[in-house]
């Protein structure tokens, strides 16, 4: 195949060009997504200066060494909450966390269904390819039932989370899941995502030819693509609970949450801060002082010659 | 409270003289989940906070409060957690990001009784190693141990200032009997606490790995252009990752020797009536107020006694013990474990010392540690 050089590549602004090419094998379909998200962003005018990419640990958790704007490669499943001390100290910053399914559902698990319950004003990125890759195949929290890896060699015996279901419940404001074959879609759904307000998370189910699909029967580089071609049904307003993926059976891909806008736990935080606090910090402050007089008195007595309980007439202000 | 413009004398607990002294040096971003006993000092955070512009989150767990303060931190806040034995294990890996990213963070530990669960509402003082060796990997490591309300106010300062001096996390390891204990808390007018600020570059973009001399990097804000990568991974300047042992010699040494090379302005130690003495009493936290009243109870019996306090904990004065070791002296270690600063002790005087510990619940008395005195007054070496 004759190799293409070009001077430049439409998305070079928001890569590190310097580090490519990326760690990735062939047949991943990370670049693909990665591609999805840079796109998006530019065809919303994102400032690269002013977005933050936050991820984990694993393949999807190289991500963040890729982009060109403020990034963190984090410890293996803290990815949302170091980006929500982020977000949450600086709301003005575009927060995305790019991150696989592993380090966001099974070590990171609680953090993202708090992150979702609390609103936060952060998009999460959850690349689902079935698998932990970086470690060599082992069984992942979305290994479909069945299915071989290098910890489940006798077939998965688990049920995988339905990770967007998951997501809906727990209180995100938009939740969708496309394919990478779905590479428009994907494209479409990730600048709805970046531009909702509130936690939004996107789903990608990814091709891993090498950890996955070569103990799967999806050994070829284009087979998971296939299959999420011949098996993805896309449906208007999925219910969240049927996005249960099962081996060789039709799955639902689509958006399967769009709530309408709601002040952002960021929003809420940074009201607080704005409230006049003088007034109502002094009336506590005497009503404390109220409730522990008793005490005051007795550690008055005890401490001779200072007293420091407060008088009758004081209390009365 | 604290920004007033004239003292101010509080009666005030340790947790919540900690939590004031944070405040006051310029603390605006806490996150931390609820455990006895230093509840107290997120209580007061949540409450004060809002108050001074800061923000406050109560976490899903520790695991996530210190992930969280580490982005606090990089988003530009001065970001402190608190926590208690159990929680400040499962704070250790994010620990090692704080150091090996070089975020300047607090994380106060008001230390129980352990291991696990142990004595959830009394003292222990077991987590002195697990403040230096806790996280894996080799690290050099700052904490504070402050014996009454009034240090946690001036040591939670202190530790803040080093926190942003150095890009490091700094552990404030406090104790129950300490953060419990109230006592009177001079607040000094805002405009006499000194409060230290990290280095900020002066290009754009800089490097956030790329130190000055003082092996300390300047800290590039976010949202301006940077483009910074932070990693864990061992990384160049840049925060590239590269992963060979050249660049883990350089990382490392620069990570530790920022430390070693400047532990004579880190290190804090109240010598007491040690220059004539023959034994030589160590402890911190509430152990030294104890051994502060052994050792006026054995110069009244004419035994020459002195006291040893570590106001800072690690990194360990090594060389000034092995100094007073070299004189003659003779040593008794008292602490609220089975024997961790006692192995710091030995090595660095290289022989052996009284050990006076309890394992946890209650604070020395001080006839307990008199009895130490004596015993190593008696004793050969």
């Amino acid at each position: 195949m004759p190799i293409i050089k070009a001077d430049k590549y439409p998305l070079d602004p928001y890569l590190r060009t310097e580090r490519l090419p990326h760690v990735w094998c062939p047949g991943c379909g990370l670049g693909i997504v990665l591609n999805a998200f840079l796109r998006a962003m530019q065809k919303l005018g994102m400032d690269p200066d002013k977005t933050v990419v936050v991820s984990g640990i694993g393949c999807t958790g190289r991500t963040a060494g890729y982009v060109k704007m403020d990034s963190f490669h984090t410890t293996h499943g803290r990815a949302i909450p170091f980006a929500l001390g982020i977000k949450a100290a600086r709301p003005d910053l575009n927060v995305v966390v790019f991150s696989g399914d592993g380090d966001l559902f099974s070590i990171g698990g609680n953090h993202i269904i708090h992150a979702a319950r609390r609103n936060i004003d952060i998009t999460v990125i959850a690349v689902n390819n079935f698998i932990y890759g970086m470690t060599g195949g082992q069984l992942a929290p979305t290994t479909p039932e069945t299915s071989i890896t290098t910890t489940s060699p006798y077939g998965n015996l688990e049920s995988p989370f339905n990770m967007a279901g998951l997501m809906a419940i727990a209180g995100a404001s938009y939740v969708a899941r496309w394919t990478t074959v779905h590479a428009r879609r994907l494209e479409k759904g990730l600048e709805k995502a970046l531009s909702k307000r509130g936690f939004s998370f996107v789903e990608v189910m990814s091709p891993c030819p090498t950890a996955f699909g070569r103990r799967n029967k999806m050994k070829g580089i284009i087979d998971s693509m296939m299959y999420y071609q011949k098996y993805a049904i896309i449906k208007d307003n999925p219910n969240p609970l049927d996005g249960v993926i099962k081996p060789n059976e039709k799955f639902v891909i689509g958006e399967f949450m769009d709530a309408e806008d709601e002040p952002t736990f960021d929003d809420k935080l940074w009201e607080l801060t704005k409230r006049d606090f003088l007034e109502t910090s002094q009336a506590d402050r005497a009503k404390w002082i109220l409730e522990h007089r008793r005490h005051l008195e007795t550690l008055a007595t005890l401490i001779a010659g200072e007293n420091i309980a407060p008088q009758e007439g004081e209390m009365d202000e | 409270m604290s920004s007033k413009d004239i003292a101010a004398d509080e009666f005030l607990s340790g947790d919540a003289a900690a939590a004031e002294g944070a405040i006051a040096v310029g603390c605006r971003f806490f996150a931390g989940y609820p455990i006895t006993p230093s509840s107290e000092v997120a209580e007061r955070m949540a409450r004060r906070l809002p108050e001074v512009g800061g923000i406050f989150i109560q976490m899903e767990d520790e695991l996530s409060s210190i992930a969280a303060i580490l982005g606090g931190s990089w988003a530009g806040k001065k970001s402190m957690t608190a926590t208690s034995g159990p929680g400040f294990s499962l704070m250790m890996e994010n620990y090692g990001l704080g150091i090996m990213t070089e975020t300047p963070t607090v994380i106060v530990n008001v230390q129980r009784g352990g291991p696990s669960t142990g004595l959830p509402t009394l003292l222990g003082q077991g987590e002195f190693m697990q403040a230096r060796f806790g996280t894996h990997g080799s690290l050099e490591a700052i904490a504070l141990s402050p014996e009454s309300p009034q240090e946690c106010f001036d040591f939670a300062i202190r530790a803040f200032n080093l926190a942003e001096r150095f890009r490091t996390p700094v552990i404030l390891l406090m104790d129950e009997s300490v953060g419990h204990l109230f006592e009177k808390v001079r607040i000094p007018p805002q405009r006499n606490i000194e409060a230290v600020s990290r280095k900020l570059p002066e290009e754009v973009p800089y490097p956030p790995f790329r130190a000055d001399e003082d092996l300390v990097p300047p800290m590039p804000p976010l949202g301006d252009g940077h483009h910074i990568h932070v990693t864990g991974l061992t990384h160049d300047d840049e925060g590239r990752p590269e992963m060979t042992p050249k660049m883990q010699e350089e990382l490392m040494g620069r990570l530790v020797n920022k430390i070693r090379l400047y532990k004579d302005e880190i290190m804090d130690i109240e010598e007491d009536g040690i220059d004539d003495a023959d034994i030589v009493v160590v402890a911190y936290g509430i152990t030294a107020r104890s051994a502060r009243r052994a050792v006026t109870l054995a110069r009244e019996k004419g035994i020459k006694a002195g006291l040893f306090r570590l106001k800072t904990v690690w990194p360990f004065p090594t060389e000034r013990l092995r100094e007073l070791a070299e004189q003659g002296k003779k040593f008794v270690v008292a602490e609220v474990n089975t024997g961790q600063a006692l192995i710091m002790v030995e090595q660095a005087t290289r022989k052996d010392a009284v050990f006076v510990g309890k394992y946890g619940g209650e604070p020395h008395k001080p006839f307990e540690i008199l009895n130490g005195i004596e015993e190593a007054l008696h004793a050969d070496n």
